[in-house]
């Protein structure tokens, strides 16, 4: 009987154990093996050569830019996104005529694939085919050059993923506001809090675990930042706007040389892995 | 009933075995025989080509699969993701029978073994010195060739006639020298308003080889040495090349948006009608409105001269194709006069021959028939290293023509040169 239902165990745990044998641990593995491997792109696995890929990357002219770029941009984007979120999920928690359609409108860019939301902005930017030029000037105001400087092209990117992204935090966020029990305010009230007193010594603590998970969910996503820079900047100006990942794809499919990318992989995967086992902890730690 | 264990045995060595024979019977591999015309046996062949040169690829093979037994399912990918997925096949051996790429890219492709050795078939035609001349040398490796034209797209000069005439400027007598095409984009920017002198590409590497390169050629000078291992980008001629689009750029000739200009709308402005000269691809030609007056002229050298960037795609069968000799069938149909003339010309395309430019669709579309004629002449750069130093936004050609145009005008380029050859030759 015992036996039987450890069987029956195994086997309803089988599909995602194989799921996750097959693309994740598999790839793992492959990307390892890869790393320490002479592998061109178009000749396939050429044998060992630890630790040449690796010490490629200190060589790259353009790793440490990458590092300080992508970190200083998940910076920007993590304060706006958790900052504007959380603004987002106060004015639509209480349920009032037009919340929903608020709701609705606020988390409608999530709907929208990264790839095609930045093709959209690449348009919007544009000076050749973009709408914000021509409208400035109707206004007697100078044209910008939206990705044209170091700057414009970082915060033009930041604009995209905050607009992309805002409403689906929102709505981790609302989730959490919600769960807070309504008799948590209302003894605070009975205390004698404020508004601002029962924001911060009750709304606060009580969404920490939501707030936990959007930092985690930006922070990585930040870090691992691609799509939106291939597409709007290309990483220019002048490789300004090169983020790590961008490197990766490098290497691979500019370079040809998949083991200095899958090194470079990695490295990324090392350092995400120790700054979510701190996160996690720090997080953990206050609760 | 019980099954015997060693009867069981016997049942499963016989299975594998018929499996076993069942996988290997079926190819042959590269080891068919050789049909230097081709074969047309009803067979279904594979071949991918990229977006950009989605129109002339569909075009051939629909009329191919109209005509033949054999059956092409051709798959487009978009060009951003082409040198991704074609190479990622190339490393795992799941090419399609047939794959077009951009030439520039074949030196790494036919090194690496990605294609088929199709000299003899190549040898074989009776037009084979007519093919054009700078795709087919790009695709030979010690000898051997493994490639043919497939799309051409050159570089070339589009004037807009009709703002030529207002400027004052002979819309019959384009700029045959590099100076020339500086003061007649001035001439035409200083109509003033919305219309400006000309217009590049000025954060995109592809675009600057494409269409500043082929004024280098045309006087006389390299960009790189023979073996494409050495940058020569800042020899005088380039300097100068560089230098007259600073003042172009510094008078306000050039229209706004050269500077973030990544390469995905470089084209999109001389259509428009605002712009008085620029070089452009010679595939723009059957994209312009037809209510526009343009003209079209060849890229001139500093003091005459003239050249071309001969770009485009080149196309081969992959070397781990099993019916070579079926997608021979198709290349060799393709190349073939009629072909060439009814789908490419007729369409203002340029033909990947310099044989057949006495035909009725150029004697009515000169500007194609210009464009054809820079075939001979025109210039495809080898190198093994080309995309990664020249194409790709982070390789070292981009720092050296930006500083060059955009940068501290007195700065000495060695140093960004010497970048460009490391790259080159790592």
């Amino acid at each position: 009987m015992r036996h039987s239902r450890k069987l029956a165990g195994a086997l309803y745990a089988a599909p995602v154990a194989v799921f996750v044998l097959v693309f994740f641990v598999a790839p793992l593995l492959l990307v390892g093996r890869m790393s320490a491997s002479d592998w061109p792109l178009l000749a396939g696995d050429r044998g060992i050569n630890l630790p040449a890929n690796y010490e490629g990357i200190a060589d790259n002219p353009l790793f440490w830019p990458a590092v300080g770029f992508t970190l200083k941009y998940t910076g920007i984007v993590v304060v706006l996104l958790i900052g504007l979120s959380l603004l987002l999920a106060l004015i639509v928690a209480d349920r009032r005529k037009g919340t929903g359609f608020f709701r609705s409108a606020y988390f409608l860019p999530t709907t929208l694939g990264l790839a095609s939301a930045s093709l959209l902005f690449f348009g919007f930017y544009s000076p050749a085919i973009g709408p914000l030029d021509p409208m400035l000037e109707a206004l007697g105001l100078e044209p910008v050059s939206w990705l044209g400087t170091p700057t414009a092209a970082l915060w033009s990117t930041v604009v995209l993923i905050v607009w992309k992204f805002a409403g689906f935090f929102m709505i981790i966020l609302l989730v959490g506001l919600q769960s807070i029990p309504p008799d948590v305010y209302e003894a605070a009230r009975l205390d004698g809090a404020g508004r601002m007193q029962s924001f911060w010594h009750v709304t606060v603590p009580l969404l920490r675990p939501a707030l936990g998970l959007v930092l985690i969910l930006s922070v990585t996503g930040s870090l691992l930042a691609f799509d939106q820079f291939f597409i709007l900047t290309k990483g220019g100006p002048d490789n300004s706007t090169v983020t790590v990942v961008q490197l990766i794809y490098r290497e691979a499919f500019q370079r040809f040389d998949l083991g200095a990318a899958a090194a470079i992989s990695v490295v990324v995967l090392a350092a995400l892995l120790v700054l979510n086992i701190v996160q996690f902890r720090a997080l953990r730690k206050d609760a | 009933m019980r099954f015997p264990k060693r009867r069981a045995a016997a049942v499963l060595a016989a299975a594998t075995a018929l499996v076993a024979s069942a996988c290997s019977g079926g190819g042959s591999g590269g080891d068919q025989e050789v049909v230097l015309e081709g074969v047309d046996d009803g067979t279904t062949l594979t071949m991918w080509t990229r977006a950009a040169t989605e129109a002339q690829s569909q075009a051939l093979v629909d009329a191919y699969n109209a005509s033949h037994e054999n059956q092409i399912e051709l798959t487009v990918i978009p060009t951003d993701d082409y040198q991704t997925r074609v190479g990622t096949a190339a490393g795992n051996q799941e090419l399609p029978d047939l794959f077009a790429l951009d030439v520039v890219f074949a030196p790494n492709f036919t090194t690496a073994g990605a294609y088929l050795d199709i000299t003899d078939r190549i040898e074989a035609l009776d037009f084979a010195d007519a093919l054009a001349p700078s795709h087919l040398e790009v695709g030979t490796v010690d000898g051997a060739r493994y490639l043919v034209p497939h799309t051409l797209d050159l570089s070339v000069l589009f004037y807009n006639k009709d703002l030529y005439a207002q400027a004052g400027l002979d819309p019959e007598q384009p700029p045959t020298t590099f100076a020339e095409f500086a003061e007649h984009a001035r001439a035409v920017d200083a109509l003033g308003g919305d219309v400006e002198g000309t217009f590049f590409g000025g954060n995109c590497g592809g675009c600057f080889v494409f269409t500043w390169w082929p004024t280098i050629w045309a006087s006389g000078a390299e960009v790189m040495n023979e073996d494409g291992t050495e940058s020569l980008l800042d020899s005088p001629e380039a300097q100068e090349v560089y230098a007259t689009y600073r003042g172009l750029v510094e008078d306000g000739v050039v229209a706004p948006g050269h500077n973030e200009e990544t390469g995905a709308t470089w084209v999109s402005y001389f259509p428009e009608g605002n712009i008085g000269v620029m070089p452009m691809p010679s595939t723009m030609l059957g994209l312009m409105p037809e209510d526009m007056n343009i003209g079209v002229a060849p890229i001139p050298g500093l003091d005459g001269g003239e050249s071309t960037f001969v770009g485009g795609d080149s196309i081969g069968i992959s070397a781990n194709s099993e019916n070579a000799n079926q997608a021979w069938d198709f290349l060799r149909w393709s190349l073939e006069a009629e072909q060439q003339v009814e789908l490419l010309a007729a369409n203002g395309d340029v033909m990947a021959r310099t044989d057949l430019a006495d035909n009725e669709y150029y004697a009515e579309n000169p500007n194609a028939a210009v464009i054809n004629d820079l075939v001979q002449v025109g210039r495809t750069p080898y190198s093994l290293n080309f995309g990664q130093t020249f194409n790709d936004p982070q390789g070292p050609w981009l720092p050296l023509v930006r500083e060059a145009v955009y940068g501290d005008p007195d700065a000495d380029l060695t140093a960004l040169n010497d970048d460009v050859t490391a790259s080159l030759g790592s």
